[in-house]
């Protein structure tokens, strides 16, 4: 059977691991393996904007997908961003193999305040599930509670629940269910 | 309603290119990526792109602003957004001046982009539905809402479709309830102004100084209560066209600053010295026989001729007979629907006495009719019972008359119908069988107060 890779890419803390796994085995029934973590090219490195382009770190991680990988979730701490954009929280490949999510703009830190690793695990999953949605062809929902809802700052991300509307659990669930259904 | 609207990403670096296009496609979107300006043109002749985001400065080739007037030559609606990484003021003045519907510097906040693209595509569908309902619009009044197999009204469609790309004045006489508006539509929507505005303006229904003001506008202050400048109808109807109904009654005065208008194609708003230029079509309409009331000099003569470039006289519904199977048809399907009442169809019976009935009223009395009919019928079909009342009424029936003028016995009918109604003037008209404007005249006429 097909798996769900999880790859750290650059420092993840453990616990991180942990809380991802538990959202995985709740909504995606795939075996979830971890993968060897990867170094982040230099020249992923925008120093103009002290950032790390997300196409790279993607390119990165979709060269080293297991064959066997249903899907392959790329973690980490650094801040990215695309040229158009000034920053992402995740980025995935719509109906796809990869998606990565950054931990970075996740923590209270970031915004100055102290760290809480129940908000951090909280804006997590949420991410996760966000990109994971993607990866099974789910677009932005209009269902603000949705994970699949658009988040454009933190904000939007507190807003929305750690889980899938009805309407989106039934999609990603139509793709386990159906023979061809890319997983 | 997004995957409708193609989005197209032009810049000369890939990642750019890809990296947006990736982004927007979460969002739902269709989206097309070109790496320069000739690659974007050839892609906006096969897809008709709602938004185009171009860079600016692209090496070799096109830069973003041709690229931008060549996907405006081929796409006029497209919303172009132009995208660069040197913002300057010049730039971005020249990128507007032409036609550039915004300008953005990379890198930008997600929210802005997304916030930029959900506004440009509220508006587009705003549009998009507006232009789906002026076609229904005109559609309805080219085709479906005047009904007739009578050569003469055959005649008449035949002239407004003839007309309707003309600016010249057009004059329809009827009696009441012939459908003057209805050609008056007809006309406007069907011509070249059927995109503009088709205003009425019902003559009768104002005294001369309120109708003055509602033709012209007026200035602040220019009487107790103008708080502020109102336009006036001719200002409303710019580049379309103006309906005046029921023109024989206005006043000497409004006679003579209309008659100005219609030579001259300017005028003053009320209380104002400002002369206001307008492009409007009138559309006149009377049920008065307007060359005798010049004839007996209540009505001026070059008013009459300006008016009266073309002419249309309608027939009443008595000497259209063969249309009123076909008009009560259309009558009972719209409003059996309209009322969600299941009435099919009218009996053979029931159609000869309708056939056979005056209508003084004509098609508005004959809606009504049908209107009451379908209101009672106790059976799928409308038969002869649905409209025994409608004999009874009718001209057969002896009724005693007083020893009075005519007029008075108008003025009688007209109080009896106000009283009926509880002063309601819309359901007094359409019981008597005449409009709201002629009504609106009649009361003036004989001063009876509603």
């Amino acid at each position: 059977m097909n798996a769900f890779y999880l790859v750290a890419i650059g420092k993840v803390p453990d616990k991180v691991w942990e809380w991802i796994e538990d959202t995985a085995t709740e909504w995606f029934p795939l075996p979830v393996r971890r993968l060897p973590p990867l170094s982040i090219p230099d020249s992923a490195y925008d120093g103009k904007r002290k950032q790390y382009q997300s196409v790279e770190i993607m390119k990165l991680v979709a060269q080293n997908a297991p064959r066997d990988a249903s899907r392959v979730l790329g973690v980490t701490d650094v801040d990215l961003s695309i040229p158009m954009l000034s920053f992402l929280f995740g980025q995935a490949q719509l109906d796809g193999t990869v998606a990565i999510v950054s931990l970075c703009r996740l923590q209270q830190e970031f915004y100055g305040l102290p760290a809480r690793d129940d908000v951090l695990r909280e804006r997590l999953t949420k991410e996760v599930l966000h990109e994971m949605g993607h990866t099974f062809g789910l677009v932005h929902c209009p269902e603000q509670k949705c994970a699949m809802s658009l988040s454009t700052h933190i904000g939007m991300v507190d807003t929305k629940s750690e889980q899938y509307c009805s309407r989106c659990s039934l999609q990603i669930a139509e793709r386990f269910a159906s023979q061809d259904g890319g997983v | 309603m997004k995957k409708s609207w193609p989005i197209l990403v032009v810049d000369d670096e890939d990642v750019m290119c890809e990296s947006m296009a990736a982004w927007l496609r979460e969002d739902g979107y269709r989206v097309d990526t070109a790496s320069n300006g000739q690659q974007a043109v050839e892609l906006a002749k096969v897809a008709d792109y709602a938004i185009c985001f171009v860079d600016l400065k692209m090496p070799g080739g096109m830069d973003g602003i041709e690229t931008m007037m060549e996907i405006h030559r081929v796409r006029p609606d497209a919303s172009v957004i132009i995208i660069t990484a040197y913002a300057t003021v010049d730039t971005a003045i020249q990128a507007m001046k032409e036609g550039a519907q915004e300008y953005i510097v990379k890198p930008c906040n997600p929210q802005e982009i997304s916030m930029l693209v959900s506004r440009i595509l509220k508006l587009k569908k705003l549009q998009s539905e507006n232009a789906i309902l002026r076609k229904k619009l005109t559609r309805q009044y080219r085709h479906h809402d005047i009904i007739t197999k009578n050569p003469r009204m055959e005649e008449i469609l035949a002239l407004t479709q003839e007309i309707a790309s003309l600016r010249s004045t057009v004059l329809i006489h009827g009696e009441s309830g012939t459908g003057k508006e209805l050609v008056a539509r007809a006309v406007h929507y069907s011509g070249s102004r059927a995109e503009k505005p088709f205003i009425v303006v019902s003559c009768a229904a104002l005294t001369e100084t309120l109708l003055e003001s509602e033709l012209f506008g007026y200035e602040k202050g220019a009487f107790t209560g103008a708080n502020g400048q109102s336009k006036g109808k001719f200002e409303l109807a710019d580049g379309g066209t103006l309906f005046l109904d029921e023109i024989g009654d206005i006043s000497p005065k409004l006679q003579a600053d209309l008659l100005r208008v219609l030579q001259e194609r300017r005028f003053y708003r009320v209380g104002g010295t400002e002369e206001v230029q307008v492009d409007v079509r009138i559309i006149a309409a009377t049920n008065k026989n307007l060359a005798q009331e010049v004839q007996q000099g209540r009505f001026r003569e070059d008013l009459y001729y300006r008016l009266n470039v073309i002419e249309i006289r309608l027939p009443a519904l008595r000497e259209r007979r063969e249309d009123v199977p076909l008009l009560a048809e259309h009558f009972v399907n719209r409003i059996s629907s309209e009322l969600g009442r299941d009435v099919h169809g009218i009996a053979p019976a029931a159609l000869r006495v309708l056939i056979a009935h005056d209508w003084p009223g004509n098609v508005r009395e004959l809606e009504n009719v049908i209107e009451r009919a379908i209101v009672t019928c106790r059976n799928g079909m409308l038969d002869e019972q649905d409209f025994s009342w409608l004999q009874h009424a009718g001209p057969q029936q002896a009724w005693e008359i007083p020893d009075v003028p005519l007029g008075e016995l108008e003025r009688r009918a007209i109080v009896a119908a106000l009283e009926r109604k509880h002063g309601n003037v819309k359901e007094a008209s359409a019981s008597l069988g005449i409009d709201r404007s002629t009504l609106y005249d009649k009361l003036k006429r004989y001063e009876i107060a509603h």
